[in-house]
């Protein structure tokens, strides 16, 4: 199994929706983000382009924040999930400064958090709360080794591409262009 | 024209908008962490090659300095964590990959080995010193029996720490400026050369002060060397690591690292060892703290300035 | 009349007042969602249905609590058409508007001595009392006439009703003069109908959807974004005419950069094309239209070339974007948009854009325009509203005869005396709507204002329009209240139903409370015979064939459609609500009141030297001047900036994230600085900003003195002689770089 999502650019329209939702779903403090969105602007008038992008943890699959973590409590559980074990975590921000995505932040309670892929709703069977809410449908969820899911789906016939790949990190955030 | 924006959702105290995650407390644990190192390794190092007495400031003297750099240097990564009640959880596992949890580990081990080694020099330095225990006799004349297998384990261990003191950062990829293989070698010689800087500054033996200093002469020009081979590595390299290397060629960081480290914390301490070789009165102690600080300076530079620096997408 | 100068600005924190308003409950029921770590994702919650009150599409949904009884999120309603199960960002930050701190709490009554004025706290019944005792005054010396409602929003029904059995004709909201009306009087008078709210447009199964203006994605109307992306998926083509490139824009297949004001310019040449080109649905044309060959008469001459002079908008494109359109026809849709109120000939404007949807024969049909229903709740059973004797209206001998709903700005006008008219209006309630922010010229509002013998504001925000107020009363939010059963048409009739998801904080109190309140005090407790709200609801749900419980675990229910018209103009005859009884494209009505009956382009005014057009528009996660205070949406976005072409940056040695204060034709300048993002998405002629920021009431902890207002520098309104609305897009404004002084502010 191999959990991944897939963010359609093309659609996306930047509207925070799924940020909000992250907030009020996994108690993510005011001031703090486990998502957030970006815009890159090119062209001149009028001949511009954007790129909108739904951003966060990629759940890398060879994940630098794992490695460096002196206590183990950032892991990678069944699916390829990576998270935070809060009563591990020291608080030392080693795996922040490894985030080349920066998709990590402290906790003002002291632990770090980032997006878990919304795994208590995962495992019930239900898409991360991001993915549920977002109004343009641009975010998709699902096993990559299964050849239906959503996120399988939503690869096969789109370009695509991740973000940094030359940090060597295998990321598992699908950006389709 | 290009922009690029966060629309929303990021504006994380100490993330954005870029890292200032780790402050003074980090690099002053590195570099204490260094000075430890090259400390441990001097005085290691005469005692297995069987030339205390070639070297007694070394061995013995400055020797006391190293607990308490560790001490303070633990102390400084406990103020750096955020979670700190649960700092134990650092020995409730071994992580291989984890530098940090190498370093943990470590310190865990040197930091009272440090304490033992000294403490077997007490009655040295301080003759009417008295252990009040039996058993602490015992333990003391142990030591000083087995001192040279001490040494070989100690020696290991410094090795090992200033290599981690190098390592910690050059781990982590995603901060180009500390994405290079020179930056483990280059803190490591560094840390050896705070250390020899302390021997010379506190030796009242003018051979051993001599020798330190040519010591700590060389350890610089590798270190010059090194830096140098830093920078035309980063040059040669990516978009971010010339970014990155930007920093310190015509950036914010250009000032700064240029007066502090390479003039103030190198070439001048070298400078004066060399007229120090040729014979002209220097007091040892300027020298010596300059290079002190230039290593602290080098390793608070390194840990602002990577962290401002990320890959781009 | 109790002023004869301006009334001061209130600052809600006078002397010693302040302290008492900012109360301790408030503070510590904001720190239970900021940081409480106690509740752990996927813990168990328990769920009451509501409906969106962020906006006015009125999403459905699921008000989750725990079992402390703690509001921890929002989830739409699967079963509900509007949103599908998925709010927009404002509905999903809706906790917000429940977890405000800065939220007013007590009633609050003006303590005018001169020199010394603030609110102090009063109970309910010393505030009602005075409410009631003022209107009743009125009523005495002027009749009731003299008393208008200004009201947006849910609530504002309940009030309405008061307003109506007390015998007052004048409740305005906004949404009209400065909203949809140009669009709603266009569409009446050539269909016979309007466009309605949620608008009836099929975008989810068009083929071709043509934007103009309006900017779906950052006008996150959640239907509707959701639909067009759902038509993008099945490959429908996107054309979106706007001068800035917005996210509609960059999401298109065309994407045409019109110069400002220059619409119906395209809007003409397209008909040309296809007219010309015999693109147009010909039985359609024939069968259900008025006046086909005058127009083709009209349009004879607006070739694309003529258009380009015009609009900058290649020959080619026009015609390339007109055949798209006719090749997807009859699904195809030229949006009506929404907030229409741009340049004073917008009724014309929407003319054009009816009678191009009645040439392409997309009204009525499948992927066009549906025809919406919606469900009918009996009204509870009372007496019948008296007949007013007179009305607003009134004020303007001659004016706005074909306007069907209150003008906001003519209430306005209405208030302020003058000659022709008798008597003016003396008091007004202002429900749910910050008329700071959404009437253009404030300086006109304050007039008005000024010559009020009473200002009633019933409001959940400490917004600056409270600040004149004589007396305030704090209304509980959507979360916390029952409300009106949700009728709005849509493909089938649906009810939701709004209840509260917790007990109102503080002392503040529903609409429906403080209206039954006030009844009882003026002698009409005859108009609200139930005894509380849920009486009322379960009584008009038991005639629908549901009830109160069955809504509590349903939240919504989709009613039977009366008729089997959703698409009904496949050769059915018809007879059309027009003088004609077909689909006017020559507009008789327009005709007789001595309006062009076909719509026709002229030049508006363009930016003097040195200044730049105001274009305005919407944040996707802010609604208006509402939300900006909003905790949850307040950390997306915490002010609005000036977006300004890189060519006029360098003109002005202007550098992003410069703060700079905006000044406009009239000399007036914006009250706070706006920082400056540079920009290819915007033209060199004009600068863009998003409307609802630059509080100026301290009491709003997060918003305050953040970002521009709008409103204050809309000063110069271009009235759209059909119908009132006030064109806003008219005004120029150019940069300053220092603080201004006290000699250039005034
Ligand atoms: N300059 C400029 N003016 C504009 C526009 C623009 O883009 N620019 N847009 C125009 C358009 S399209 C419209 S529709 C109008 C919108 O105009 P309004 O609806 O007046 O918009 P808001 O500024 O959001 O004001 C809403 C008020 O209702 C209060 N409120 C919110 N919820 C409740 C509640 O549950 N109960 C009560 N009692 N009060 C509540 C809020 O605190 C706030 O004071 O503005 C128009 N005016
Ligand atoms: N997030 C969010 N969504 C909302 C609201 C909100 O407050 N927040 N409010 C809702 C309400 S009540 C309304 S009325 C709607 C309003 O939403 P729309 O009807 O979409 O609004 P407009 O103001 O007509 O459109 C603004 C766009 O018009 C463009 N424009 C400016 N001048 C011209 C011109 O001369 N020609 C053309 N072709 N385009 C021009 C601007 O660049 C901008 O992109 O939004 C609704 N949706
Ligand atoms: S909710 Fe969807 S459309 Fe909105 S910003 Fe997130 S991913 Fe984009
Ligand atoms: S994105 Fe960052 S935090 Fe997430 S797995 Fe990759 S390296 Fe770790
Ligand atoms: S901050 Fe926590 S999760 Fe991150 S590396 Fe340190 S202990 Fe591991
Ligand atoms: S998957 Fe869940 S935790 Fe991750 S960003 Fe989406 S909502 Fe937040
Ligand atoms: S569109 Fe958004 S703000 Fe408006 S009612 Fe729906 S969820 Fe609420
Ligand atoms: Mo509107």
């Amino acid at each position: 199994m191999r959990y991944a999502m897939a963010v359609d650019t093309k659609k996306c329209v930047g509207c925070s929706d799924c940020v909000v939702a992250c907030q009020t779903e996994n108690n993510v403090p005011l001031g703090y983000a486990r998502d957030w969105i970006t815009e890159t602007v090119a062209g001149t008038y009028p001949n511009v382009e954007i790129e909108i992008r739904s951003e966060r943890c990629n759940h890398c699959e060879n994940a630098p924040c794992v490695r460096c973590c002196p206590t183990g409590a950032s892991h990678i559980v069944e699916g390829g999930i990576v998270l935070v074990d809060h009563d591990k975590c020291i608080g030392c921000g080693a795996c922040i400064e490894a985030c080349p995505y920066d998709a990590r932040y402290p906790h003002p309670d002291g632990y770090v958090d980032k997006c878990t892929f919304c795994i208590h709703r995962v495992e019930k069977g239900e898409d991360p709360a991001c993915v549920a809410v977002c109004p343009t449908h641009c975010l998709h969820f699902g096993d990559l080794d299964d050849p239906n899911s959503d996120v399988s789906k939503a690869i096969a016939d789109r370009k695509w591409k991740v973000l940094a790949p030359e940090a060597g990190t295998k990321p598992q955030i699908y950006y389709l262009i | 024209m290009k922009e690029e924006l966060i629309v929303s959702g990021r504006n994380i105290p100490g993330v954005d908008p870029h890292l200032t995650l780790w402050h003074w407390q980090i690099p002053l644990y590195l570099f204490l962490g260094g000075l430890a190192a090259g400390l441990v390794f001097f005085s290691s190092l005469y005692v297995i090659m069987g030339k205390e007495d070639k070297a007694p400031t070394a061995v013995k003297w400055a020797s006391f300095i190293t607990p308490v750099a560790l001490v303070i240097g633990l102390l400084a990564l406990f103020l750096d964590l955020r979670h700190k009640l649960f700092f134990w959880r650092l020995y409730t596992t071994i992580r291989l990959q984890s530098p940090m949890s190498w370093g943990a580990w470590t310190l865990l081990i040197i930091t009272p080995l440090s304490f033992v080694w000294s403490a077997s020099y007490l009655r040295e330095l301080v003759p009417q010193w008295d252990w009040k225990f039996k058993w602490l006799y015992a333990a003391e004349t142990w030591v000083i029996k087995n001192r040279k297998p001490f040494a070989w384990v100690m020696i290991v261990l410094s090795v090992i720490l200033g290599i981690y003191t190098g390592i910690l950062l050059s781990a982590f990829n995603a901060r180009p400026l500390w994405n290079t293989s020179i930056l483990g070698p280059l803190f490591l010689t560094s840390g050896l050369s705070t250390g020899a800087a302390t021997i010379m500054w506190m030796s009242k033996d003018h051979e051993e002060k001599n020798l330190f200093g040519r010591i700590d002469l060389l350890l610089i020009t590798i270190e010059i060397f090194f830096i140098i081979h830093m920078f035309m590595g980063f040059l040669a390299s990516s978009a971010v690591q010339i970014e990155a290397a930007k920093l310190f060629l015509g950036g914010p960081f250009t000032v700064s690292f240029w007066s502090f480290v390479m003039i103030l914390g190198l070439l001048v301490p070298a400078f004066l060892e060399i007229l120090e070789w040729k014979g002209y009165k220097i007091p040892a102690a300027v020298p010596a703290f300059l290079v002190l600080f230039g290593g602290f300076m080098f390793r608070l530079l390194m840990v602002e300035a990577g962290q401002l620096t990320r890959y781009l997408y | 009349m109790r002023n004869t100068t301006r009334r001061d600005f209130l600052k809600i924190s006078g002397a010693g007042a302040g302290s008492l308003l900012l109360a301790g409950p408030a503070i510590k029921a904001f720190s239970q969602i900021a940081g409480d770590d106690t509740i752990h994702p996927g813990e168990k919650l328990h769920r009451t249905p509501t409906y969106c009150e962020v906006c006015f599409w009125k999403c459905a949904g699921w008000v989750y609590t725990d079992k402390k009884g703690r509001i921890k999120k929002i989830i739409g309603n699967k079963d509900d058409p509007h949103c599908n199960g998925r709010l927009c960002p404002r509905g999903t930050g809706g906790v917000g508007m429940y977890y405000d701190n800065d939220r007013l709490q007590t009633p609050l009554i003006r303590e005018g001595k001169p020199g010394n004025q603030y609110f102090r706290q009063a109970s309910w019944e010393e505030a009602l009392d005075l409410v009631a005792k003022n209107l009743d005054k009125v009523r005495r010396e002027h009749g009731p006439e003299c008393v208008a409602l200004f009201s947006h929003g849910t609530g504002g029904k309940i009030i309405s009703h008061l307003l109506k059995a007390f015998g007052s004709p004048n409740i305005a909201a906004p949404s009209f003069a400065q909203c949809r009306g140009p669009r709603e009087v266009a569409f009446t008078a050539t269909f016979g109908e309007d466009v309605m709210s949620p608008e009836r447009t099929d975008i989810r199964d068009t083929r071709c959807l043509v934007l103009i203006g309006s900017h779906i994605g950052e006008n996150m109307h959640n239907g509707q974004i959701q639909e067009m992306s759902e038509a993008i998926d099945k490959g429908a083509t996107i054309i979106t005419v706007d001068p800035r490139y917005s996210t509609a824009a960059s999401h298109s297949k065309y994407w045409l950069p019109i110069k400002p004001a220059t619409d119906l310019a395209l809007l003409l040449a397209w008909m040309h094309v296809i007219i010309n080109e015999e693109l147009y649905d010909k039985k359609y044309v024939e069968k259900y239209t008025y006046g086909f060959r005058e127009l083709k008469d009209h349009v004879k001459d607006k070739t694309p070339e003529w258009a380009y002079a015009i609009t900058t908008i290649k020959p080619d494109i026009i015609r390339k974007t007109a055949r798209e359109m006719a090749h997807a026809a009859p699904a195809v849709i030229v949006h009506p948009g929404r907030h229409v109120t741009w340049y004073g000939d917008d009724t014309q404007r929407s003319r054009a854009i009816a009678i191009l949807n009645a040439l392409l024969g997309s009204w009525g049909r499948r992927g066009g325009f549906y025809v919406p229903e919606k469900a009918h709740l009996p009204k509870f059973p009372g007496p019948a509203y008296p007949k007013p004797k007179r009305s607003w209206k009134d004020a303007f001998p001659g004016k706005y005869k074909l306007v069907n709903e209150v003008l906001s700005t003519g209430i306005c006008d209405a208030t302020i005396p003058n000659p022709e008219m008798g008597c003016n209006l003396k008091a007004w309630i202002v429900y749910g709507t910050n008329l700071m922010a959404s009437l253009p010229d404030q300086e006109k509002t304050l007039k008005a204002i000024d010559n009020l013998e009473f200002l009633a504001v019933i409001d959940t925000m400490p917004m600056d329009i409270v600040s004149y107020a004589d007396v305030v009363l704090p209304e509980c939010t959507y979360l916390e209240r029952y409300d009106v059963i949700r009728t709005s048409p849509h493909r089938e009739p649906y009810i939701a139903l709004r209840m509260p998801a917790s007990e109102p904080l503080y002392d503040s109190k529903p609409n429906w409370w403080m209206a039954k309140e006030l009844a009882k005090r003026l002698g009409l407790e005859a108009y609200f015979p139930w005894n509380n709200i849920e009486e009322l609801l379960d009584w008009q749900l038991k005639h629908v064939g549901s009830s109160l419980d069955e809504m509590k675990h349903l939240g919504v229910k989709k009613l039977k459609r009366e008729y089997d018209d959703l698409y009904f103009l496949n050769g059915e005859d018809y007879e059309f609500n027009t003088n004609t009884g077909k689909i006017e494209l020559y507009s008789t009505e327009l005709a007789n009141e001595g309006f062009d009956p076909m719509p026709d382009y002229t030049p508006h005014p363009e930016p003097p030297p040195g200044y730049y057009r105001l274009n305005y528009g919407r944040a996707p996660m802010h609604t208006f001047s509402r939300t900006t205070n909003n905790p949850n949406l307040w950390e997306l976005k915490k002010e609005n900036n000036v977006w300004v072409n890189p060519k006029v940056a360098r003109i002005w040695g202007l550098e992003n994230g410069q703060y700079v204060w905006l000044k406009n034709q009239d000399g007036v300048v914006s009250s706070f600085p706006i920082k400056v993002r540079i920009t290819e998405r915007i033209r060199w002629d004009s600068v863009y900003m998003v409307h609802g920021f630059g509080h100026k009431e301290r009491q709003l902890s997060r918003s305050y003195g953040r970002g521009a207002s709008d409103s204050e520098l809309i000063t110069r309104i271009a009235e759209d002689p059909i119908m009132g609305g006030t064109g806003m897009r008219g005004n120029f404004v150019t940069f300053l770089t220092e603080k201004p002084g006290k000699e250039v502010a005034s």
